[in-house]
């Protein structure tokens, strides 16, 4: 477990050795959550409410979606796709851990650093300029920052599949593209999934993304209640331990057909 | 556990993928793609005993390369049986990869944008060394290799030289039976490489530690190695001393002349014809090399010099990287 947590240190150092980065991603959180905002408050002109949220529930959904994909977000799709293209993947085989467990742990280093240092100031920032509402209630934070955990248990999956895919591919710029936009829509971080129509809704259902972004939110801006909570919970347990299995497969079939490109 | 690594009947194929000329053939490698079977490594076997220096040589794509990946457990054989320090290296990929230390010239082990000593930490807590350990043994890697000063800086501020000693330390960091080095010295000037060979030496006497070479490098080896195994289009050619291999390849001496005047291969051929002499064409213009066996280094010479105008003469033993272009020239088999 230390050399696990010894990573999660060494991303930190990673992230801190751009500093210039670092001020500026604070700076793009103000401003993504600021458009947001006045983009929602045109849609809202003269309405009380929308599909059951409020202005400031809205608000508050968009401030707290952008805070927590600050968490789950994580580049490792694309940091896995260039290891194997630059075939710097041989360095990474010959050191005793799990490769996807380190890819994991350094995008939880990413997360953390970027939910704290980054979009926390962020948040803070906007909350003088726009109104946020923020629950009192001590057990929203707490199904807040559980649901927030596997959201980025259940992206990081799909990142990593993401990334193996590139093992067969070699190359896999597209997909990678393509995932990206997939999950800001279907996610629920661009427009609430009780705001799509209702076959859309049910179509997705069926798949994990609603569990990345649009179930911490709902719960963050008790737009969730009771058993809803406790629903979403589930569903995003429950994709965290099935989307497991094509992974293990996936990696598996992947180590047999790795080519170390270059050299 | 007497080898370290015993390889039998090892094979590694790859396919290789071609693309059709123009744009028609574009559009149809869409659906259909044509490929060839390469074998990379063809059948090899072969045993390192503990506490041996083996230099493993080879032109460029000769498959040095993808041997040590499947010897370290990064590719999987195609056919073959691999045992390396008493496993299997890739059924038992994370229990082994504690027993050796890798080195890629070509590429850096370090984590690019954070200082030295992070990495190390990174390392020793990857590798469980305790803080004992670490401290008695690389203590003494880092005088020795005299990377103390560099250790604060991030890995992208170091020069190639500076690198490389440091990513010979951090192979080292568990302090590993075997050692695994993909053409260490590459790009480095002569002192730095001076240094790591000095030290590869020292670690080898003291640990008995194992190490595998490759290089392009033939002072690497003749430093080093007392047995190379040399490698050709994925075949062993030779496996063997050193010693041997100068010995059978190397009598006799080498002769170069330098002409004032141009002359021509026949020329040269027609006067020595009687013995038996190589000659070659030599780098600079008007020089020719003679391969000539001892007893007739004076007769060539004094013929040499009787017919034609000389500007410089120089006599030396063959080269070991003489004797391996030989090989590679004309094969394995004498004559």
């Amino acid at each position: 477990m230390d050399k696990y947590i010894e990573m999660i240190r060494i991303r930190f150092l990673m992230m801190l050795a751009y500093r210039t980065n670092y001020y500026t991603g604070i700076l793009i959180y103000c401003i993504n959550i600021g458009a947001y905002y006045f983009l929602w408050s045109a849609i809202y002109s003269g309405k009380s409410a929308i599909q059951g949220m409020s202005i400031e529930q809205m608000t508050t959904y968009v401030a707290v979606s952008w805070m927590a994909r600050a968490f789950y977000f994580n580049n490792i799709d694309r940091e896995i796709a260039m290891e194997i293209k630059e075939g710097k993947v041989a360095v990474e085989l010959i050191r005793p851990y799990s490769y996807l467990g380190m890819k994991t742990m350094q995008g939880l280093g990413e997360g953390v650093f970027r939910l704290f240092f980054l979009s926390l100031p962020g948040v803070i920032i906007t909350a003088f300029l726009f109104p946020l509402h923020f629950s009192s209630d001590m057990s929203t934070w707490g199904y807040f920052a559980l649901s927030i955990i596997l959201s980025f248990v259940i992206n990081s999956q799909l990142n990593l599949l993401a990334g193996v895919v590139t093992f067969f591919t070699l190359n896999n710029e597209g997909l990678l593209r393509a995932k990206r936009f997939v999950i800001d829509l279907f996610s629920g971080l661009i427009l609430p999934i009780s705001f799509y129509p209702s076959w859309a809704q049910e179509v997705m259902k069926y798949f994990p993304f609603q569990a990345i972004s649009y179930i911490p939110s709902m719960i963050f801006t008790e737009s969730f209640q009771g058993q809803a909570i406790i629903d979403g919970l589930l569903f995003q347990l429950v994709w965290s331990v099935i989307l497991l299995i094509p992974l293990q497969l996936l990696w598996k079939a992947a180590k047999k057909r790795l080519v170390v490109q270059g050299g | 556990m007497d080898y370290a690594i015993e390889v039998e009947k090892l094979r590694k194929e790859f396919k290789s993928y071609s693309s059709r000329s123009g744009l028609m053939g574009a559009f149809r490698d869409l659906f259909t793609r044509n490929y060839k079977i390469i074998r990379a490594v063809d059948d090899i076997s072969f045993t390192v005993k503990q506490g041996e220096m083996v230099g493993y040589i080879g032109e460029n794509g000769a498959g040095k390369s993808t041997t040590i990946k499947m010897l370290t457990g990064i590719l999987t054989p195609t056919s073959g049986e691999v045992v390396v320090n008493g496993m299997n290296p890739h059924k038992e990929r994370e229990a082994f990869v504690r027993t050796i230390g890798v080195v890629f010239g070509q590429r850096s082990q370090l984590w690019w944008d954070i200082a030295v000593q992070e990495s190390f930490r990174l390392l020793k807590k990857v590798y469980r060394v305790s803080d004992k350990d670490y401290k008695e043994h690389m203590e003494h890697v880092i005088e020795t290799l005299d990377i103390g000063p560099l250790l604060d800086k991030p890995v992208r501020k170091l020069s190639l030289g500076q690198r490389m000693r440091c990513e010979l330390a951090a192979a080292l960091i568990h302090n590993p039976p075997l050692l695994f080095l993909d053409e260490p010295t590459i790009g480095l000037d002569v002192l730095v490489k001076l240094k790591i060979r000095q030290f590869l030496k020292e670690i080898n006497e003291k640990y008995k530690t194992t190490i595998l070479l490759t290089t392009h490098d033939i002072a690497d080896i003749e430093a080093l190695c007392e047995r190379v195994i040399m490698l050709d289009e994925g075949k062993i050619i030779y496996d063997g001393s050193l010693q041997r291999l100068k010995e059978n390849w190397g009598e006799g001496k080498q002769v170069q002349f330098t002409f004032a005047k141009e002359v021509t291969d026949g020329e040269l051929g027609v006067l020595t014809s009687d013995l038996k002499v190589g000659w070659r064409k030599g780098e600079q213009a008007n020089s020719w090399i003679a391969h000539v066996p001892p007893v007739h280094v004076s007769d060539v010479i004094s013929r040499v010099v009787a017919r034609y105008d000389i500007q410089d003469i120089n006599i030396d033993e063959i080269s070991t990287e003489e004797i391996i272009r030989n090989i590679y020239e004309e094969g394995v088999v004498h004559g």
